[in-house]
C-alpha cells in the first residue's frame, strides 16, 4: 500500500512538471526579426535589442522623423544588460533569429564577431569614423578594414572623492598612485573605522580599465595567431599594487554594488571611488543623502608626468549577420549615435555619456550632472579626460577572462593574499580557453 | 494483504476477460484504448523531456573548432569531440570541489529540515494543540516566497552593515560573526533551504500523520501509551514512507542547489562562480559560452543524481519489504 501511495505522488509530481514545462513553452514568444522580404524598396521594420533606459524614445524620434522619410521603422526591445545579452544574442544567432539591430559592450565584440554574429557594415558608414576618438573606433574595427559597430557611449574612467571628508580629515586629493596609496594610510590613521576605497572583484571591467591605463595590452593579433598579455608588467603593477593595499588593511576588500557597499559611501565609511563617467547615476541611487559633497578629478598617475585615463563600460550599435536589412539598419545605427538630436536624446533619457566627440561638448552636456551641481564644469573636464583614454585591446574571449577574474581576486581579496597567482590564473586560464577551442596563440 | 487483495481483483476481473459474443474489433478498440489514453503523456514527454535530453547528450559530444583568428564567417565549426567534455569535466577539481561544497550543505540541511518537520507535524498532531490552522500556515508560508527572493531577504539579514541582528549585537556588546565566510556560509545557505522548506515537508508528512486510523489511536490510548509513546511507537513508524519521500525529493533539492548561492553571490567574496555543480554549469553554458561542455557536466550531474536518489529509493522499498515479510 504505501509504495501505490508513493508511486500515485511521484506520478503526479511527474505530470505537474511536465505540465508547467508545457506552459512554460506557450509562454515563450517568438522575438526573432521581421520576415517581411522587400529589401531596398518597401517599408523596412527593424528590431534593435537595446538596454540603455528611454532608447524606446530616441527610437520614437526617428521613427517619426528621419526614418518616416525612408521608410525604415525601429521597435526597440528592452533586454538585460551585459553578459547575459550576449549569451542571448548568440543562441538568438544560433537559430538565425537574431535583431537587426544589437546594443553590444565594447569588450564584447570580438566575441560576437567570433561567432559570426555581426555584419562589416563598412560600406555604409563612410565618413563616419571622424566623429569619433580614434581610440574609440579602433574597438569596433578590431584592427581590420571591416566595421563591426559604431560606438555609442564611452566610460572615461575618474576619481570621484568626498570633498567635505577630504577636508575633515586633512587629505589631499592624489595625483599619483602613490599619492593614492599614502592617502589611504593617512586616512587609516586618523579613522580607522574608514576606508578611502574598497578593492572589489565583481565588476571586472574595473580592473581591465585600471591595467589600461598602465598601457597593458590584454589581446593583441600577430599575422593568424593571438597573444594573451593580461599577466604583463603593466596589469601586475596594477595587480600589485591594490593587493598591496588590501594586504595592509588600508582600504576595503568588500565587493561593490552590495547594500553594504550603499551605506558606506551614504554614512562616509568609504570616501572616495574609482569610477568613471557614469557613477553620477550610480551614485545617486546609492548614496543618496551626499548628493553635493562629491567631486570628480582626473584618475591617479603612474608618474606625474603622465596624463591617462582608461575606460569602464561603454557600448555600441551593431547590426546582426540575421538582419535582411542591414544598410537599412546601418542607416538608423548611424543616426542614432551621430546625429545631434539623436544624442541629446540619447543622454537626456538613457543618461548616456556620447562617444561621439562633437556631441561631449554639446549643450546637452553644458549642465553638470544634478548629483554633481557643486561642479559646475563636470562635464567640460569629463571631455577634456576623455581625450586621453587609453587604447583597448579585446581578444574573443573576454568572458572566460571575466569569469576567472571574479573568482580568482574575489577569493584572494578575501584572503589578503597573493594577487599576482589570482592574475596568473586569469592568464592561464584565458589561455588555455583560447587553445582548447582551437585557436593559434602565443603567450 | 496487497497480494491477497490483487487476487480477489482477479477472480472478478475473469468474468469480464471472457471472451464473448461481441466482434473482435471492439477487442482490438478496447486493446488500443490504452495506448490512446498515454498518447498526450507520451507526445509531451518527448517534446519536453526526451527530446531536449536527448539534444544535450548530443552537444556534450561535440566541440567548437576555431580556425586561425576565428574572426568573420565560417571560422568556427562544431565537430565530434567523442568523449573528451566528459574526461575533461570530471578530472576539473573545481567540480569535485563544488560537489564537496554541496556535500556538506546537505548534511546539514536535510537532517535539520526533516528533523524539524517531523517535530512540527508530530506537535501538530498531539491533541492538546491549540490555533493548529494558523500554526500549519505559518510554518508553511515561507515555501510559498520564491526561492530568490527568499535568499536575498536572508543575504540583507547577513550582511553586518545593513542588518538588525547585528546591530542588536553590536549594542549588547557581542561577537558578530562573518556569516557570508568559511564555515558560517554553509549554516547560511542551509538556513534559507531549511527556513522555506520546512513547511513543505511538514505538510507531506502531517498528511500522512492525519491518515492513521483513529483506532490506532485509541488502542494505544487504551493500553496507557502516553503521546511521546504514541509518537515514537506508533506514529513514526506509520510515517516512514512519507519520510522516505521527503527524504528523497531533499536529496534531490539539495543536488541541484542554485538559486541561494547565486543570489548570495555578489554579496561576498566567499561565494564563487562555480560554488555548486549547477552553478558550475550556468557558468561554463552562458558566461563562458562553451555550451558544450556545460552540457557535459549537466548529463553527469543528471546521471549522479540518478543513482543516487533511485539507489536510496530500492534501498528504502527493500526495507519496507523486509519489515512488510516479517
Amino acid at each position: 500500500m504505501p509504495h501505490t501511495k508513493l508511486r500515485r505522488l511521484v506520478t503526479i509530481s511527474v505530470a505537474v512538471t511536465l505540465g508547467a514545462s508545457a506552459l512554460a513553452a506557450c509562454g515563450s514568444s517568438d522575438d526573432g526579426s521581421d520576415e517581411d522580404d522587400g529589401a531596398g524598396s518597401g517599408p523596412v521594420s527593424l528590431t534593435y535589442w537595446a538596454w540603455a533606459p528611454g532608447m524606446d524614445k530616441v527610437a520614437d524620434i526617428w521613427n517619426k522623423g528621419q526614418g518616416k522619410k525612408d521608410r525604415i521603422q525601429v521597435t526597440v526591445k528592452k533586454q538585460a544588460s551585459g553578459d547575459t545579452l550576449i549569451t542571448k544574442i548568440l543562441t538568438a544567432h544560433k537559430a538565425k533569429k537574431a535583431p537587426d539591430l544589437v546594443q553590444a559592450e565594447y569588450q564584447a565584440l570580438p566575441t560576437l564577431v567570433s561567432n559570426d554574429a555581426l555584419a562589416d557594415i563598412a560600406d555604409d558608414v563612410d565618413g563616419v569614423k571622424d566623429k569619433f576618438a580614434e581610440g574609440v573606433w579602433q574597438q569596433t574595427t578590431l584592427g581590420s578594414d571591416a566595421v563591426y559597430a559604431i560606438p555609442q557611449d564611452s566610460g572615461p574612467m575618474m576619481f570621484y572623492y568626498r570633498q567635505d571628508l577630504f577636508k575633515k580629515y586633512g587629505l589631499d586629493v592624489p595625483q599619483t598612485w602613490e599619492q593614492f596609496a599614502e592617502t589611504a594610510r593617512a586616512l587609516k590613521k586618523k579613522s580607522p573605522g574608514t576606508d578611502l576605497t574598497t578593492f572589489s572583484a565583481n565588476d571586472s571591467g574595473l580592473f581591465a580599465g585600471l591595467a589600461q591605463q598602465a598601457g597593458a595590452k590584454w589581446w593583441t593579433t600577430e599575422g593568424d595567431t593571438w597573444k594573451v598579455g593580461i599577466d604583463d608588467t603593466a596589469s601586475r603593477k596594477v595587480a600589485d599594487f591594490w593587493g598591496g593595499l588590501v594586504k595592509e588593511g588600508a582600504i576595503d576588500n568588500q565587493p561593490m554594488y552590495t547594500p553594504a557597499w550603499n551605506k558606506a559611501l551614504n554614512t562616509g565609511k568609504q570616501i572616495a571611488w574609482v569610477s568613471a563617467v557614469w557613477a553620477p547615476g550610480t551614485l545617486t541611487t546609492a548614496a543618496p543623502d551626499t548628493k553635493g559633497k562629491w567631486a570628480m578629478t582626473p584618475l591617479p598617475q603612474w608618474s606625474a608626468t603622465e596624463n591617462v585615463t582608461g575606460s569602464w563600460g561603454g557600448s555600441s550599435t551593431a547590426v546582426t549577420t540575421d538582419s535582411t536589412h542591414r544598410s537599412a539598419a546601418a542607416k538608423f545605427a548611424t543616426w542614432l549615435n551621430t546625429d545631434p538630436e539623436a544624442l541629446t536624446a540619447l543622454a537626456k533619457e538613457g543618461g548616456i555619456y556620447p562617444a561621439a566627440t562633437t556631441a561631449q561638448t554639446s549643450d546637452a552636456f553644458a549642465e553638470p550632472p544634478a548629483y554633481f551641481s557643486n561642479q559646475p564644469d563636470f562635464y567640460t573636464r569629463a571631455a577634456a579626460i576623455a581625450k586621453n583614454t587609453a587604447p583597448s585591446a579585446w581578444g574573443p574571449n573576454v568572458n572566460v577572462a571575466y569569469t576567472t577574474f571574479r573568482d580568482a581576486f574575489g577569493s584572494a581579496a578575501k584572503n589578503k593574499s597573493d594577487f599576482g597567482g589570482a592574475l596568473k590564473k586569469m592568464q592561464d586560464d584565458t589561455v588555455a580557453d583560447l587553445e582548447k577551442q582551437g585557436f593559434e596563440v602565443a603567450e | 494483504m496487497t497480494s491477497a487483495r490483487r487476487k480477489a481483483y482477479g477472480v472478478e476481473g475473469a468474468s469480464y476477460a471472457r471472451p464473448s459474443a461481441t466482434s473482435t474489433r471492439t477487442v482490438g478498440r478496447a486493446r488500443s484504448a490504452p495506448y490512446v489514453f498515454l498518447l498526450p503523456a507520451t507526445i509531451l514527454f518527448a517534446l519536453f523531456f526526451a527530446l531536449p535530453i536527448g539534444y544535450a547528450v548530443w552537444l556534450s559530444l561535440h566541440k567548437v573548432q576555431v580556425k586561425g583568428l576565428g574572426l568573420g564567417s565560417g571560422a568556427r565549426t562544431e565537430v565530434w569531440a567523442g568523449l573528451e567534455n566528459y574526461t575533461d569535466s570530471l578530472t576539473d577539481s573545481e567540480l569535485l570541489d563544488g560537489a564537496l561544497r554541496v556535500l556538506g550543505y546537505g548534511a546539514i540541511v536535510v537532517p535539520v529540515m526533516l528533523g524539524l518537520a517531523l517535530l512540527f507535524a508530530l506537535m501538530l498532531d498531539t491533541d492538546r494543540v491549540r490555533l493548529a490552522p494558523v500554526t500549519r500556515l505559518a510554518i508553511f508560508l515561507p515555501y510559498a516566497i520564491p526561492g530568490v527572493v527568499a535568499a536575498m531577504l536572508w543575504g540583507f539579514l547577513y550582511l553586518p552593515d545593513v542588518s538588525p541582528f547585528y546591530f542588536v549585537l553590536d549594542k549588547l556588546g557581542m561577537p558578530q560573526p562573518d556569516l557570508l565566510d568559511g564555515g558560517p556560509l554553509y549554516v547560511a545557505l542551509s538556513n534559507i533551504a531549511v527556513w522555506g522548506g520546512t513547511g513543505f515537508n511538514m505538510i507531506v508528512i502531517y498528511t500522512s500523520l492525519r491518515a492513521i486510523p483513529a483506532e490506532v489511536h485509541e488502542a494505544a490510548k487504551l493500553d496507557g501509551a502516553t503521546p511521546l509513546q504514541t509518537a515514537l511507537r506508533i506514529k513514526i513508524p506509520m510515517v516512514v514512507p512519507s519520510l522516505v519521500l521527503t527524504f528523497f525529493f531533499s536529496i534531490i533539492a539539495t543536488l541541484q542547489v542554485f538559486s541561494e548561492p547565486t543570489t548570495l553571490k555578489p554579496l561576498t567574496n566567499s561565494v564563487s562562480t562555480t560554488w555548486s555543480p549547477l552553478m558550475k554549469v550556468y557558468q561554463d553554458a552562458f558566461g563562458k559560452g562553451d555550451i558544450h561542455s556545460a552540457a557535459a557536466t549537466a548529463v553527469i550531474i543528471a546521471l549522479v543524481t540518478l543513482a543516487l536518489s533511485f539507489g536510496f529509493l530500492r534501498a528504502a522499498n527493500s526495507r519496507t519489504k523486509q519489515e512488510a515479510a516479517q
